[in-house]
């Protein structure tokens, strides 16, 4: 039970923290899940972010998995309401008081402020995402192959993510 | 919250009437279990605006901005946002469902999964291989993200600076979130005279 609270309270607080995307929340999710609580190993939170770039719908669904592997399906279900809910309802309200807002002076300085202060946040995600996973040459070249195949073509990403992964497998079995 | 008439521009069709309950919901399914790869968004605008015409490309672009600008995965806001555009508090509810529910019920499935298989070296590389992928595409994705909000320097500064506080100098999130927060809305806060346009729903003025 009390594993079931420290979880809600964790992903409550971390769902929060998703302004831009749920990448911005991932250097507070490693601290806490890896560091504070134990519940994940590093290479494991890595591996189930992975998972989530292969799963459909928002990549931070892999939140569940934590769930799971620390209290199983109760634990996956305590983890997606505390990620999902609060900010849910949060958005609701906002977005129907939005058009009340639509002349509200301060509305494209929120907007603005907020929107450099999420890109700052995503790409701190991607600093601490890239700690664990660029370790050696092979590594940076398919995060480098990756970008720059997505900036020049318009492929669906899913396709250098795998194939990323079977290079992956490739190397290790040769 | 009627624009069905309203056609200024390009070969529009005319909105569809909005979809009942489960209509709603199994469209958001089908759209959170195909959306694979990370480009949500650009599947539920294929979906709601180019497939069913549930939402014209005016009002998506709007809710869009709500979403980016409010705590919450883009892709769950957005269902929310237009789910209750579509059929009020039960039509949020149950497009934030159909989004959510497939990869949630995959990723549980795949705890377990993991749980059993989760030594084997293959899987190892397979999994850190697609982790080294995914910095590529968030890069991709901060370039993107950063060509539309980005505007002048002191923006480039507010994001240089949120990202060193959190990711070298560990400061937590939500501190540097409204830290900063506060210093950049202050710093773009209305002044007298240039107050026109607040209704653009495209805060952001291209260069």
């Amino acid at each position: 039970m009390k594993q079931l609270l420290d979880l809600a309270a964790v992903f409550g607080y971390l769902s929060l923290l998703t302004v831009g995307g749920g990448m911005a929340a991932f250097p507070e999710l490693k601290s806490l899940t890896v560091d504070t609580y134990h519940w994940v190993t590093f290479p494991e939170l890595m591996h189930y972010y992975s998972l989530g770039q292969l799963a459909p719908g928002p990549n931070m669904m892999m939140v569940a998995a934590i769930g799971a592997q620390v209290a199983g399906l109760p634990g996956a279900a305590v983890v997606l309401v505390a990620f999902i809910l609060p900010t849910g309802l949060l958005t609701f309200g906002i977005g129907r008081l939005w058009n009340r807002l639509a002349n509200w002076p301060w509305r494209p300085a929120v907007q603005r402020g907020l929107g450099a202060v999420s890109v700052g946040l995503v790409l701190a995600g991607g600093i601490v995402l890239a700690r664990g996973a660029l370790t050696n040459t092979l590594t940076v070249a398919l995060a480098v192959g990756v970008f720059a195949l997505l900036m020049l073509t318009k492929i669906n990403p899913a396709i250098p993510i795998v194939a990323s992964g079977l290079i992956g497998i490739l190397l290790y079995v040769i | 919250m009627n624009t069905h008439a309203a056609a200024p521009k390009g070969p529009k069709l005319p909105l569809a009437p909005p979809p009942s309950l489960w209509r709603l919901f199994l469209g958001f399914f089908i759209m959170g279990s195909t959306s694979i790869g990370g480009g949500v968004i650009a599947y539920l605008r294929t979906g709601l605006v180019s497939h069913y015409r549930w939402l014209d490309d005016e009002t998506f672009v709007e809710l869009m901005a709500i979403s980016q600008s409010l705590p919450g995965l883009n892709a769950t806001n957005m269902s929310i946002l237009s789910g209750d555009r579509l059929r009020g508090w039960p039509g949020a509810f149950f497009a934030a469902l159909g989004m959510c529910l497939p990869g949630a019920a995959l990723m549980t499935a795949a705890a377990f999964a993991v749980g059993i298989g989760g030594d084997d070296p293959i899987s190892k590389a397979f999994l850190h291989a697609i982790a080294a992928g995914a910095v590529g595409l968030i890069t991709v994705v901060l370039v993107q993200l950063g060509a539309k909000v980005l505007g002048e320097i002191a923006d480039y500064v507010f994001v240089v600076l949120t990202a060193v506080l959190v990711a070298f100098l560990h400061v937590p999130v939500l501190i540097a979130l409204v830290g900063v927060g506060a210093l950049a809305i202050w710093w773009h806060r209305p002044r007298k005279g240039t107050a026109p346009k607040p209704a653009d729903p495209h805060f952001k003025d291209h260069p």
